[in-house]
């Protein structure tokens, strides 16, 4: 039986590693604390001030700020700018259907995004670092976390403008067999080997500033920072209560457990 | 007593109490694995209570499921709660209910007499396995959406032209849809009734036939003068306070998800599921929640025959109707793993593996790779089951003795 468990055990490893792995691109850190709240605060304000033409976060009421330290007047003063109500959701004028027409595609409310996209915070993170010049695209620019993204890069003012220094990899089933700094290496590398199955792919490896924003890369950071902290704690206010409450049911159902098993061994203990 | 009396003049409380808690006699030796059946019990009341909550507040509709589902979720005092412990209860009655079941295939608690016992179990599963269906469809996320999507689909893959119309008699439309949504929301809230009508039956099957044990001897061939069973103990009290241990211990992981880990690292929740449902969009990975993962995983690995998936939709559906014969395929002259043989212990250890691996495979996209170990894997996974009338029988078993031991 113990060796069955073992087994078992063992062949629920690679689910383990399944659900820590996954998504190709390497994300920064952005190391964000929820119990921050001047960083939520400013992020809000970034967010309305810059995302919001565009962006809603259409299940959040603007009254969830008084969780994170605002009174109702900061709210109205500082982060509604129409006469709309503090119980109003963070809807915006933009009718979907007409901005699908503008933009190609409809810019998606970003209430869940650190929800639905893998790394969460550090995925934002490295997405708002992550724009470059691409001329093939429509609006000029790339993303690393986010290859053909619609968006323009709204924050370029602020952070400045950066150009990709490519590297060349040749994929084959999955993997990565070789990397190479120039294409010309790549293709000759490529024409040696046997078999469709090798593919030539053009991976951004770093950005380089070649047109500096009104900020410094550290304070450009910031924003990027105090937007993902926002972006976590609107996707799920409830996670430090969450948190907070699971302590104590924790420590009431060890306590319930040993008088339960106390009890248990009382009542079976002429049973042999 | 005169109130007793005359309530079981009228009803026979004090006859059901006794005949199935104080003097139903279980088996003394039960172990860590006989915890599950209450515990899918426990799961299923909790799923109950929770659901009728959560449907007070939902709104089936595609044009606001999502957005009720993010008004529990922040406006709803303690929505979160409700809706993580129903979505985790999902997986949680998933899991217990597979050690549940597995225990039974360790200890043969299907032989003679308790094939009955373990149809109705089955029959529970599939309606489970029904429910939960429905149940992923309402939050109306991408996942949802086109999970249900592939699911439904595939009843278009039945040949003689009745595939088409049956799919669409089930959509309701000729895509996933609100009338979908209607019908599968009044369907999830009906289910879990069935389900527990069907577990009632499941008990009455059990307290017929008497609980098995891992040492899969039957404890009423062995009766002291007054007939009651010398290896049996009154189920109340003793093991009413045993499962209260099995309830803390398993409250312990269980709300420790729900408060620490609920999406469980995009197991219980998944991403894409965050995304409201676009009939426009198909995402780029379709998969599963991963308690159907290793059926899903056995679908595609049927390649299409003749122009149709038709041939892995049988193979899917065969991996869970095998489990109906289960009680004719092993023909062991024991129960229980303890008194089996090497071969029926590693068929088994093989089979675990074979399902856990199915498990993952069903959550990947497919390469060549991946498709082939899902090949051999579904192979290995029919195998245990139609080989097991010839390595059950001609295993090498053990003496089984008289009375249980610890």
């Amino acid at each position: 039986m113990k060796k069955l468990i073992a087994v078992f055990a063992l062949a629920l490893i690679p689910l383990g590693g399944m659900a820590a792995g996954g998504g190709g691109v390497k994300l920064e850190q952005a190391n964000i604390d929820l119990n921050n709240h001047a960083a939520i605060q400013r992020g809000a304000k970034l967010f309305v001030n810059y995302c919001m033409g565009c962006h809603s976060a259409k299940y959040v009421r603007y009254k969830l700020f008084t969780e994170v330290g605002l009174s109702e007047d900061d709210i109205k003063d500082n982060l509604i700018f129409t006469d709309g109500k503090i119980g109003d959701l963070m809807t915006i004028a933009m009718p979907e259907e007409e901005a699908g027409n503008w933009f190609g595609a409809a810019a998606p409310d970003l209430t869940l995004t650190a929800r639905i996209r893998h790394g969460g915070a550090d995925w934002i993170y490295s997405y708002l670092k992550g724009f470059y010049v691409d001329p093939s695209r429509p609006m000029g620019v790339n993303n690393t976390v986010f290859p053909n993204v619609g968006m323009p890069h709204v924050l370029w003012d602020l952070q400045g403008v950066q150009e990709p220094v490519y590297k060349y990899e040749i994929h084959h089933d999955g993997h990565t067999v070789a990397s190479f700094d120039t294409e010309a290496a790549a293709d000759a590398y490529l024409k040696e080997q046997e078999g469709p199955e090798y593919r030539l792919e053009r991976v951004v490896e770093r950005l380089e500033m070649i047109q500096s924003g009104s900020m410094t890369a550290a304070e450009y950071d910031q924003v990027a920072r105090d937007l993902a902290s926002f972006l976590t704690y609107i996707s799920e206010p409830m996670k430090l209560e969450r948190q907070r409450i699971g302590i104590w049911v924790m420590l009431f159902l060890i306590v319930f457990t040993v008088i339960a098993y106390l009890m248990k061994k009382e009542w079976w203990k002429d049973i042999h | 007593m005169s109130f007793m009396n005359w309530i079981d003049e009228r009803f026979p409380a004090t006859k059901v109490w006794n005949e199935h808690l104080a003097e139903y006699y279980a088996p003394k030796n039960f172990n860590f694995w006989y915890f599950f059946g209450s515990l899918a019990m426990l799961v299923l009341v909790l799923q109950i209570v929770t659901g009728v909550w959560l449907a007070m507040l939902y709104k089936p509709s595609a044009e606001d499921a999502f957005a009720s589902v993010e008004y529990i979720m922040r406006d709803v005092d303690y929505g979160w709660l409700l809706r993580y412990l129903h979505s985790t209860g999902a997986s949680a009655f998933f899991l217990v209910v597979y050690l549940h079941m597995f225990r039974g295939l360790i200890y043969g608690s299907y032989r003679k007499p308790r094939e009955l016992l373990w149809i109705i179990g089955v029959i529970i599963y599939l309606a489970m396995m029904a429910t939960a269906f429905m149940g992923y469809l309402l939050p109306w996320g991408q996942m949802s959406y086109w999970g249900a999507q592939v699911i439904v689909n595939l009843f278009a893959a039945f040949p003689f032209g009745i595939g088409e119309p049956l799919s669409v008699w089930i959509r309701g439309d000729y895509v996933i849809s609100d009338a979908t949504l209607n019908r599968f929301f009044a369907l999830h809230f009906l289910l879990p009734f069935v389900l527990a009508a069907l577990v009632f039956i499941h008990i009455v099957a059990l307290h017929k036939v008497g609980s098995n044990n891992p040492d899969g001897i039957e404890i009423k061939k062995n009766k002291d003068e007054n007939g009651i069973p010398k290896d049996g103990i009154p189920f109340h009290p003793y093991y009413t306070v045993k499962d209260v241990v099995g309830v803390g211990v398993f409250m312990i992981f269980f709300l420790g998800v729900v408060f620490f880990w609920p999406d469980f690292g995009g197991l219980f929740l998944e991403p894409p599921n965050f995304e409201p449902a676009n009939p426009l969009k198909t995402p780029d990975h379709i998969a599963p929640v991963w308690y159907f993962t290793p059926f899903y995983a056995m679908l595609r690995a049927v390649p299409p025959m003749f122009n149709s998936q038709f041939p892995g939709v049988v193979v899917m559906f065969a991996a869970i109707l095998v489990f109906f014969f289960l009680p004719w395929l092993d023909r062991s002259p024991v129960k229980s793993i303890r008194y089996k043989g090497i071969l029926f212990k590693l068929a088994v250890a093989i089979f675990v593996v074979t399902f856990v691996v199915l498990a993952w495979l069903g959550m990947q996209a497919s390469t060549p790779t991946k498709t082939l170990l899902a090949q051999i894997f579904t192979a290995l996974y029919f195998a245990f089951f139609l080989l097991m009338p010839f390595y059950s029988k001609i295993d090498k078993t053990k003496p089984v003795p008289e009375r249980v031991t610890k």
